[in-house]
This record gives structure tokens, sequence and C-alpha cells, in this order.
């Protein structure tokens, strides 16, 4: 019973002190010390340095939420502090019965969810298929659509806003959901196809080859044995196009002008914050549930983000 | 085939994008407004006399200068930042890393609105913590303004001061993990060797890292700049929804001059085309660089 135990005792003697078990004799026990010391200093300095960076960067978050959790007394308490003292749900009640403009929350959400689905899911159709052309053809003008694409992306949304305003108008485009679908759907294709043209290119043709043999037409190919390898690649950019949809502003303030039941949740929170009347309580409520989702679908593609951004310069 | 798979996005960029485009270069040569978009009044060619106004405008070159200035600045604070944090999270234990990232990867999924308005409430005037916090503190360490009931918006060096803390807060995660997939691609031996050989970490860092990893600090340098210089949203909720005119970047500008009653969308257009000028040349240069990499092959 009490032999393991003794054996423990007995080794341990060995163990602190100089190790003699990398063989070198403990020849300068000193320098030995403070180059264990410089080390242990270093790690425990990079993990502060580590809890730092992390503190600065989600204390904005952190005041957010902790802000819509606190009620009006504490808001505005002359000393602020970091945690409610009595957490209440009362700012998303109003937030969510409208009880501060007088329009439910959920028409917002409503108006958004709608754009964001349908563009999302015309982009990814659009630009599978331009993705399939450029991946598995060669032909004329290919370098130059590619390098249009890049082009086209970088163009500012300041400057296309005012054009598009006026062909809107006359087209009554304007005040529509309608309308913001076909901006979003467009201006998500260039990543998009870029993105996608990537996961095309890593099917191996033989896979399709063999399936024209047996006699499939191209569509058969197409959805049986294309689309569910490419799937992944169009999970990852539909996200893209997805928060691009999400958090666009400007399209939206410009088009969406006094109708109030058609802003999407970016115009929503800006009326909300730009009313006055400081009801920082909701309206953080109202930024954390607008900002919930894009966050869930970030996280969900971590990996693919630098590679959308990138995808224009390191080859995936 | 390959060109009937193409159609539909040739048709979508092509009317939602291209046209557009062109639509505003020949905007930047008529007087364009409210008669004109009525039809009571035919659009009028005027020639280059849109681009003389801008020119002599010196709300022009203030918005320009300030645009300018913003995007030096926050670029080179957001790829020091990035690019410090990128190294720490290549030295850090697993657990460690994995909580920063996530720290990190919160703030680069907020979207702009978002960001704006949080950063808003933090430094505003009435109940805003960082006016509280500076308030505190000692004078010798913050200067004798007085902090309490600072109003950070209403002039333009504090709001700019403000709108750098969100672009970089929002923007330094992009840099950081590219720049710690970049380390990742580099052989540890070759930064061992170098620090065998004695170098610090200084050297060890402009003689290894960064030759290595030049290409994606070159494309990291292009897209920020094109992403700061031409920065909307975050602008235009700080300083104001265009009320403070002393505020505008050449973005704002362009807008307020297009959409301000009365609109002006000539003028604007000019504005317009000078952005998209300024923002092509770089964009040539992200490009070229992308290209040079074989992306295009």
């Amino acid at each position: 019973m009490t032999s393991p135990q003794k054996t423990r005792t007995r080794d341990r003697p060995s163990r602190p002190g100089t190790a003699p078990a990398d063989g070198r004799a403990p020849a300068r026990p000193a320098m030995r010390g403070r180059r264990r010391l410089g080390k242990a200093a270093r790690r425990v300095m990079l993990n502060v340095a580590g809890l730092l960076v992390a503190a600065v960067t989600l204390l904005p978050i952190l005041w957010m939420v902790s802000t819509a959790f606190k009620p009006e007394k504490e808001i505005f308490s002359l000393t602020p502090h970091l945690l409610p003292a009595h957490p209440t749900l009362a700012n998303f009640g109003s937030v969510m019965s409208g009880k501060v403009i007088g329009i439910s929350y959920w028409t917002f959400f409503r108006n958004s969810l709608i754009v964001t689905v349908t563009s999302v899911v015309l982009a990814s159709l659009i630009s599978l298929l331009a993705a399939v052309a450029v991946a598995r053809f060669r032909f004329r003008f290919r370098t130059s659509y590619l390098i249009m694409l890049l082009i086209v992306q970088m163009l500012p949304q300041q400057a296309l806003v005012i054009a598009l305003f006026l062909d809107f108008r006359s087209l009554n485009l304007l005040d529509s959901l309608t309308g913001l679908i076909i901006v979003y759907t467009s201006f998500a294709l260039p990543i998009s196809i870029w993105m996608l043209r990537n996961f095309v290119a890593t099917v191996p043709k033989e896979l399709e080859e063999a399936a024209a043999i047996d006699g499939a037409g191209p569509a058969r190919i197409f959805w049986r044995i294309l689309f569910p390898l490419v799937a992944p690649g169009l999970v990852a950019t539909s996200v893209f196009s997805f928060i691009f949809a999400w958090n666009e502003f400007i399209f939206a303030l410009t088009f969406l002008g006094l109708d109030q039941q058609k802003y999407t949740l970016p115009i929503y929170v800006n009326y909300f914050f730009g009313r006055g009347g400081a009801a920082w309580g909701s309206i953080m409520a109202a930024s954390i549930t607008y900002t919930i989702p894009p966050v869930l679908f970030f996280v969900l593609v971590q990996r693919r983000m630098r590679g959308g951004l990138f995808a224009g310069a390191v080859k995936g | 085939m390959p060109y009937l798979l193409l159609l539909p996005s040739v048709i979508a960029i092509g009317l939602v994008l291209v046209w557009p485009t062109i639509q505003i270069g020949l905007l930047s040569f008529q007087i364009y407004g409210l008669p004109q978009v009525s039809g009571a009044q035919p659009s009028q060619w005027v020639g280059l006399s849109n681009y003389a106004a801008v020119l002599r405008d010196p709300e022009f070159w203030l918005s320009l200068r300030i645009s300018l200035i913003f995007a030096a600045v926050v670029v080179i604070l957001t790829l020091t930042t990035g690019t410090l944090v990128g190294l720490l999270l290549n030295r850090l234990g697993g657990k460690m890393a994995a909580f920063v990232s996530t720290a990190a990867l919160l703030a680069w999924a907020t979207p702009a609105v978002t960001a704006s308005v949080i950063f808003f409430w933090l430094f505003d005037p009435d109940g805003g913590v960082v006016d509280w916090t500076l308030s505190k503190l000692p004078h010798w360490l913050v200067g004798s303004t007085n902090w309490a009931g600072f109003n950070w918006t209403t002039s333009a060096l504090p709001a700019y001061t403000l709108l750098t803390l969100i672009l970089v807060w929002q923007g330094f995660p992009f840099v950081a993990v590219s720049v710690l997939a970049g380390l990742k691609t580099i052989p540890a031996e070759l930064h061992e060797a170098a620090r065998v050989d004695g170098a610090g970490p200084w050297r060890v860092f402009w003689r290894i890292t960064y030759p290595l990893l030049k290409p994606i600090f070159l494309v990291l340098l292009l897209l920020s700049v094109i992403w700061d210089f031409g920065v909307f949203t975050q602008a235009y909720l700080i300083t104001g929804a265009l009320g403070n005119r002393d505020e505008y970047n050449l973005g704002i500008y362009a807008y307020a001059k297009a959409f301000q009653l009365p609109p002006s969308y000539g003028l604007g257009a000019a504005l317009a085309v000078i952005l998209t000028i300024i923002l092509l040349i770089i964009t040539v240069g992200y490009v070229r660089a992308s290209v040079r990499q074989g992306a295009t092959a």
C-alpha cells in the first residue's frame, strides 16, 4: 500500500536543483537560472500583453452589452460602473414593442431578412455559373473578365449611389426592397465569383468527364456532381454576401427616404441614434440584436474570411 | 458555353456597377439638379465647369486634406497595431492566442453602424465613460482640458481622432490574422538561426519577417488605403449626418453636394469622379500586385 508513495518520495530529491538529466554538467548554474527566469518573465509579459489587447478590444463591446441591460438611472449615473447593478430587460422590451419610435423592431428585422436572404440566394446562383465558366473553360477575355471583377469591386459606393439613385428614381425602385436586392446582389458578385472560382477549380475534372461518358447531360453533371462538391464553398461565399447585405448602409440610407416601414436594420439604428433624446439603453439593445447575426456567421467562417478579402491577392 | 454562364453576372455587374460609373462621368459635365430630374428643364452640358467650380471651392481642398491625412494616420496605425498583435499571437500559447483572436474577431465582425454608435456613446459628453475617466485622471497626464462634458464630435480634430480609434479597432484584426497566417509559413529555423547569431527582435523583423511577408504587407497596405480613404458610414454617423461642413471628408462632401437640398448631382458627380480616380490609381497598384502573384492564372 505504502510502497508507491515511498518510491515517489525517494525519487524526488533528484528533480529540483541541477537536473543532470540533460547530460551536461551543471557548469554555470547562475547563468542557467537567469536564462530560465528570463524565459518565464518573457512568457508572463507576453500573456499580460495578450490580456491587455483582448481587454482593450472587448471593452467597447462589453460597454454596449452592459448599457443595454442597465436601467436608465444607472446609465446616467455620475460614477459609471462596468456591470449593471440591477440588470433589466426593459430596454429590449421597448425596442421589440417599438415603444420609442412607434414601429416594432420586427418590421425592420423582416425587411433586412428579406433583402439579405434574397440577394444572397441570387448572388450565389449567378456567381456559381460564372465561377464554373472561369474555372472550367479557357476563352478570350477570361483574364480581362477577372481583372474587371477586381477593379469593379473597388469602385466607391459614394460615387455609384448618385447615378443609381437617379436611375432607380426613374424606374420607381426607390423606397422599395426590390431596389436594394438588385444592388446587393450585384455588389456581392465580384468577391463571390473570385472565391467560388477556387472551389470549382478543386473539383477534379475527371469526375465530370466520367459522368459525361456514362451519358449524363450537362445539367445532370452540374446538379449531381459539381454542386454537392462545391456546396461548402457556396456556404462560405454566401456568408460573405450575407454580411455585406446585412451591414450595407449608404444605399439603404439614400434609397429609403421617409417611409420608415421600409427601413432595414442599419437605417433603423441610425434613425434611432439620430433622433437624439439619448435613449442609450434602447439604442444599445437595438444594436446588439442587429449585430448578433453577422457576428455568428463571422465566427462560422472565420478561416475563410481572410481568404475572401485576399481573394485577389493570394491564390487559394 | 462559357459566355452563356457568364451572361447573368455580366448583365448584373454591367447595369449596377459599370453603367452607373459611366453615368457619373457624363453627369459630371452637366448641370443636373431638381429641374432636370423632374423634367421641367433639359439637362445642360457645361463642359468642365463643374470641375472648375470644385477646384475653386475651399471646402473641396479641406475635405481632400482631411481624407488624405486621415487615411495616412489610420493606415499606419492599423498596420502597426495589426502587425504587433499578429506577432504577439504567434508567440502566445494556444489558449491565450485563441482568447485574443476571439476578441479581435468580435471587433472585426461588428458592423460599421454598430461600431460607430458604440464609440459615440463611449465618447458622449453626457454620461460617456471616456470623458468621465479623463476627468478623473491627473492633469499632468491628460492635459489641462476640462474633459468633463468634452464634446468629441463638434469639431474636426476630436471627431477624426474618434474615427481613427473606430477604424483601427475594426481594422487591426484583419491585419493581425493575415500577418499571423503569413508567419506560420515562415520556417521556425530561420528565426532561430537569426536569434542564435545575436539578432534582436527588431532586426529579425526587418531582416527576415518583413521581406518574406512583403507581398502580404503590400496587399494589406493597398486595401487599407482604399478602405480608409473612402470611409463613409462611420464618418457619416460620427460627424453628425452631414451636419458639420468643416468635418467632411471627400466621400461625404461628394455625397452632401449631390443630395443635400438643393441637390446638385452634376457637382456631386464631378467630386465622385475625382474620388473614383484617386481610388482607381491605388486599385491599379493592387491589381498589379495580385497579377504578379499569378492570381489570375
